[in-house]
């Protein structure tokens, strides 16, 4: 037994938005089966304690940027499932009234400056962020999520070149689940040891494993102190898997059955949950109990996102220009 | 009223603002210590320091991204791009971020960035330092284009644009920086999507912006002693396009020639030849015509350079043709 030192309150909360988000895919997977969600989607189920771990360790008024595997962030940021599964199914009632959907999942009220449809498309806007943060001294820190795929991209070093150099409070959270769509890091990477990209523009990085959510927050708020005390920029690689395929016509067909039930064997919610069961923090009872309730919300999620009308024909037009 | 150049109309909108705003900052290559590769930011620096005026490492990717970035989060950038051959490097930040993300997040947000940047022919400078890229920015939705003639047009349209809460493509053109005008001392500003008429005449419209606007004002100032009364139309801003103002000018006139630098083929000239079809073809005595650059990369050799765009003579050759 692995001891673990948290309160009641935030075991609660880190497995229950856990399961949100875990439930929140599996009900879109069957979305798309059904044909009630159209379009596609990458589901982020199977590294949601790298979203829950890394938004526990910063401040409400602090910022981050998404992916378009980017659902578990909107809701470990404070997104509201109705309205985020109304934006996947296109309707008005959407954070983005129904003109983002899945790709640009990102209720930018929340301090989420907007998931990407573009590999690596929130970098640019992560050092943007960190500028005026800096600019304006407010003592907030931009969080810039992306994947092992995306750090291959010019963009990458552009930006962290530039928040290297003015010393810019990002903290970069790479999610390293080992495949850029089909080809994997090996494949794709001269360096696979990600870490090392930061070390080239002075970026100091440490790798977790990112399916453990505790293990996530304590990095994520280490090197969030660095940033927020005017450091510079820091990057944290959490090591994942994601469970579905890139999207849903995925045959899987660069990857092993194996490798994939070695990686569900080590699965966040289940790991996690037991662990505050043997530590006396939760019951079984109590776990079981959490995700009961969160079906109830998923379902009531979906109810009110299929309940939703769409966009009215005159919304085509609106919000292009300020 | 006082004379100034185009680079010191421009400067001087950057001055003002930053004076004015301490939001407004400039960032970009070579901004600072040098003052721009074509001088205009000269003295900023000086007078701002480098927190407001910044020198960045040669990556213009992540200069339009976070300049993106930090007006989402409430500053005001204005970001140099030296030559706007250099944008296809950041074409990915304009189009799917700065474009989009307001609409994309049901207008949640806004991107009230300007990026400042410079093309056109008539340095010799060859095929990467000489383009006409315009056509490529107003072929996207939910940005505005700018293209300054005069150096009253260049400061008032200047600070029209760091006010405006959309990303503005404002493109210079290299061959105007040391033209000069008229300026009012006091504070002015002029709205975007508002096109001037230059010159009033009742035989035929020329519609020209940026370089080709001087060209044509050139050749109506040659017609008028041959008795052609020409109406020079300066569209302004690109996108949104005055078409108002251009039709009205074909309602009087029923001729109608558009003189642009840009490659001719699915360029600016048939943007505005379709849309002055779309709104006054009944009021047109003659087609449409278009004189625009040539369909080449802008070659280096200055006799080839000057075939390449439309020059006086050919556009005084145009008209005439135009009137039988």
């Amino acid at each position: 037994m692995s001891d673990i030192k948290i309160t009641k309150d935030e075991a609660v909360f880190y497995l229950k938005q856990m399961m949100q988000i875990r439930q929140f895919e599996d009900k879109i997977m069957d979305l798309l089966g059904q044909n009630v969600a159209e379009g596609g989607s990458h589901l982020y189920a199977g590294e949601e304690a790298i979203a829950v771990g890394a938004m526990a360790a910063i401040k409400k008024d602090d910022l981050i940027t998404s992916t378009h595997r980017g659902h578990g962030h909107c809701v470990a940021k404070g997104g509201e499932l109705p309205v985020l599964m109304a934006e996947i199914l296109g309707k008005q009632t959407g954070c983005c009234k129904g003109k983002g959907g899945s790709l640009h999942l990102a209720d930018v009220s929340t301090g989420n400056l907007g998931a990407n449809g573009v590999v690596g498309g929130g970098f640019g806007i992560a050092a943007g962020a960190g500028l005026t943060l800096k600019m304006k001294k407010t003592g907030q820190v931009v969080l810039c999520f992306f994947g092992d795929g995306a750090i291959n991209q010019g963009i990458f070093h552009e930006s962290a070149n530039m928040a290297g150099k003015w010393k810019l409070p990002v903290v970069y959270i790479c999610e390293n689940n080992m495949y850029g769509m089909s080809v994997s890091v090996e494949r794709a990477s001269a360096v696979t040891d990600l870490g090392k990209r930061a070390a080239a523009y002075d970026i100091p990085s440490e790798t977790v494993d990112g399916m453990d959510v505790l293990a996530v927050r304590e990095a994520v708020d280490k090197w969030v102190d660095y940033s927020r005390g005017g450091k510079g920029p820091s990057m944290v690689v959490c090591n994942t898997y994601r469970y579905y395929g890139h999207s849903r016509s995925d045959p899987r067909a660069y990857r092993t059955r194996e490798e994939e039930k070695e990686w569900r064997d080590r699965d966040c919610i289940k790991v996690f949950g037991r662990k505050c069961v043997d530590n006396k923090i939760l019951t079984q009872k109590q776990v079981d109990g959490i995700e009961k309730e969160v079906a109830g919300e998923i379902e009531a999620a979906v109810k009110f996102a299929v309940d939703s009308p769409y966009p009215a024909p005159e919304e085509l037009f609106e919000d292009l220009y300020s | 009223m006082k004379t100034i150049t185009y680079w010191k109309a421009i400067n001087e909108a950057l001055d003002e603002m930053m004076e004015k705003d301490p939001s407004v900052f400039v960032m970009g290559e070579d901004v600072a210590i040098y003052g721009g590769a074509y001088g205009v930011t000269r003295g900023l620096y000086e007078k701002y320091g480098e927190e407001r005026i910044r020198d960045t490492a040669i990556s213009e990717a992540a200069i339009v991204g976070a300049g993106i970035g930090s007006a989402m989060t409430g500053m005001r950038p204005v970001v140099e791009i030296m030559y706007v051959d250099f944008m296809g490097i950041a074409m990915d930040q304009l189009n799917n971020q700065a474009a989009k993300v307001r609409y994309m997040f049901g207008g949640k947000t806004t991107v009230p960035l300007v990026i400042r940047t410079e093309g056109g022919a008539g340095r010799t400078l060859g095929a990467h330092h000489s383009q006409s890229l315009e056509s490529w920015f107003i072929h996207i939705p939910g940005i505005k284009v700018v293209m300054p003639s005069t150096p009253y047009d260049a400061k008032g349209l200047l600070k029209e644009s760091i006010l405006d809460n959309n990303p503005v493509v404002y493109i210079e053109h290299k061959m105007l920086y040391g033209t000069k005008g008229e300026v009012p001392e006091e504070d002015y500003t002029i709205p975007l999507g508002k096109a001037d008429v230059k010159r009033k005449g009742k035989d035929i419209t020329i519609v020209a912006y940026s370089r080709s606007l001087l060209r044509s004002l050139d050749a109506a100032k040659e017609l008028e002693k041959e008795g052609i009364d020409v109406e020079v139309v300066d569209p302004r801003t690109l996108l949104p396009l005055d078409i108002g103002t251009i039709s009205d000018s074909v309602k009087k006139t029923h001729r109608v020639l558009v003189v642009s630098e840009d490659c001719k083929t699915g360029g600016t000239g048939a943007e505005i030849g379709m849309q002055i079809m779309e709104n006054c073809f009944d009021y047109l005595d003659a087609p449409v015509v278009r004189l625009a650059g040539a369909d080449v990369p802008m070659p280096k050799s200055p006799v080839l350079e000057k075939l390449a765009i439309p020059d006086k003579d050919d556009i005084i050759k145009k008209v005439k043709e135009i009137l039988g």
